[in-house]
């Protein structure tokens, strides 16, 4: 354990960097996961098929195939970013794939007499998801959508094995393969680290969740 | 701005068909609905009232033929179509308020958002509304606060507050307790008072004596009948209309 204490600067840098990928990722793959979810329910057959395909590829690649993609094949046309840019939006249309389903649940869970209705009364397509649907359907959509964010900032170690480095799983690698300490107590550590975001993010869910129950 | 001539009829239905899968549910409907006039439709379950009511504003598609709303061809799906439905009043059978908004913001929702009125003269409108329809103290409530009765006159509130020129009513009764029937009629044969177009699908014979100037009789996807109220209830001409109205008045 004097391996953690010794090193615990690195440690807490490295939570530091891995809440930073989550937090951006996070973000960014709620936006395109709602914006997918739309195209997925929209009355135009191309939307619609665009958002099948996009599910459909990020769904069904492997997180590591979709990191590769990002690290290698991205900078091999000629667009250049640090990695930690390429790993974080990677993680993120990865997970938007998921994001979009659990929203697209709670869309198909509200009474399509609502939307009926909302369109009777003249709203386009946007204005029903935004003011009428969507509003009714964030109490269906929280908890998958929270497990979803959680699988998200669990997968981020992946992200992090590619090279973004100086998170928390590439930090406990290093200490223990390159500076020889024993990997039991390092893996330990990282393990931890990944609690002390999991854990609250749980109770933030189940907080948000009891939040929106009520909220009629 | 193009010219209507006042005898356009307000709903003009022209051969149109209709199919669910195999199932052939509207079969060459013509029909013309001068404005001002009330039209209830009545007929069997299955015979297709339902639908027609929804293909007048688009919520069901058809397979051939064509709708115009006041000389309007009905317009593909887009902003078009939406201008349209801002114009056509729909009372549906599950009253279908939005459960999220309280009643004044379920009846201001489509001035603010499609008329572009102000927050307040929506509000002042929709409250004026809400008195007219006999809830206005319920304006702050939520839709699942309310009665069946008080939900679907604030249903027709939220229609009439887009101004519509023609009001659609899908079996506005048949999901309410029978105490609560006639204050939504009420409202309704007060609006027909006023002038409004109305096509009703519905149940209601009372309704269809007083209010109704023309009674569609419907069956197997076919107009059957389309005669006056009195006519039709007194001496109905088809088989199937007198089958229909011996099933429903022997009780």
């Amino acid at each position: 354990m004097q391996v953690l204490i010794d090193n615990y600067h690195l440690y807490l840098r490295g939570l530091g960097t891995t809440l930073q990928i989550c937090l951006y990722a996070g973000l960014l793959t709620l936006v395109v996961g709602t914006f997918i979810a739309g195209c997925r329910v929209a009355p135009l057959t191309p939307l619609r098929a665009f958002g099948t395909a996009w599910v459909t590829v990020f769904r069904n690649c492997p997180l590591a195939v979709v990191l590769f993609f990002m690290a290698f094949g991205i900078p091999a046309l000629g667009i250049n970013a640090s990695y930690f840019v390429f790993g974080t939006i990677g993680l993120a249309l990865y997970t938007s794939a998921f994001v979009c389903e659990a929203i697209r649940s709670g869309i198909n869970a509200v009474s399509p007499g609502q939307a009926e209705a909302a369109r009777s009364v003249g709203l386009g397509f946007g204005q029903t998801l935004r003011l009428v649907i969507l509003p009714q359907a964030v109490r269906s959509i929280v908890p998958p959508l929270g497990s979803v964010m959680i699988a998200m900032i669990k997968n981020s170690a992946i992200a992090g094995a590619f090279g973004i480095g100086g998170d928390l799983y590439a930090v406990g690698i290093r200490q223990s393969s390159a500076q020889g300490e024993e990997i039991i107590p390092v893996l330990l550590g990282v393990a931890l680290g990944y609690l002390i975001i999991t854990i609250p993010a749980g109770l933030l869910l189940g907080y948000v969740e009891r939040k929106v129950a009520i909220a009629r | 701005m193009t010219e209507v001539s006042t005898d356009t009829p307000m709903i003009r239905v022209s051969a149109v068909d209709k199919y669910f899968g195999s199932l052939h549910v509207l079969k060459d409907i013509n029909l013309e609905i001068p404005r001002g006039q009330v039209v209830v439709v009545l007929g069997p379950s299955g015979s297709g009232k339902s639908t027609l009511c929804r293909v007048l504003n688009r919520l069901e598609t058809i397979d051939s033929g064509a709708v115009a709303v006041d000389g309007v061809p009905l317009p593909e799906e887009g902003r078009a179509l939406a201008e349209l439905r801002a114009d056509v009043g729909m009372v549906f059978q599950q009253f279908n308020l939005f459960a999220h908004k309280s009643i004044i913001d379920n009846v201001t929702l489509g001035p603010i958002k499609v008329r572009k009125l102000g927050k307040d003269e929506a509000r002042e409108e929709g409250m004026r509304l809400l008195r007219r329809v006999g809830i206005a103290d319920q304006a702050e409530k939520y839709p699942a606060q309310l009665s069946g009765g008080q939900q679907q006159r604030a249903a027709i509130a939220r229609a009439l507050a887009m101004r519509p020129k023609v009001m659609l009513f899908d079996e506005p009764t048949s999901a309410l307790d029978p105490e609560m029937v006639n204050e939504v009629l009420e409202v309704m044969a007060g609006l027909a008072e006023e002038g409004m177009t109305m096509l009703v699908v519905s149940h209601e014979m009372g309704f269809a004596r007083r209010a109704a100037h023309r009674v569609l009789f419907m069956a197997d996807g076919e107009v059957v009948e389309d005669t006056s109220p009195e006519t039709f209830f007194d001496s109905p001409e088809s088989e199937r209309a007198k089958d229909f109205l011996g099933k429903i008045l022997t009780h």
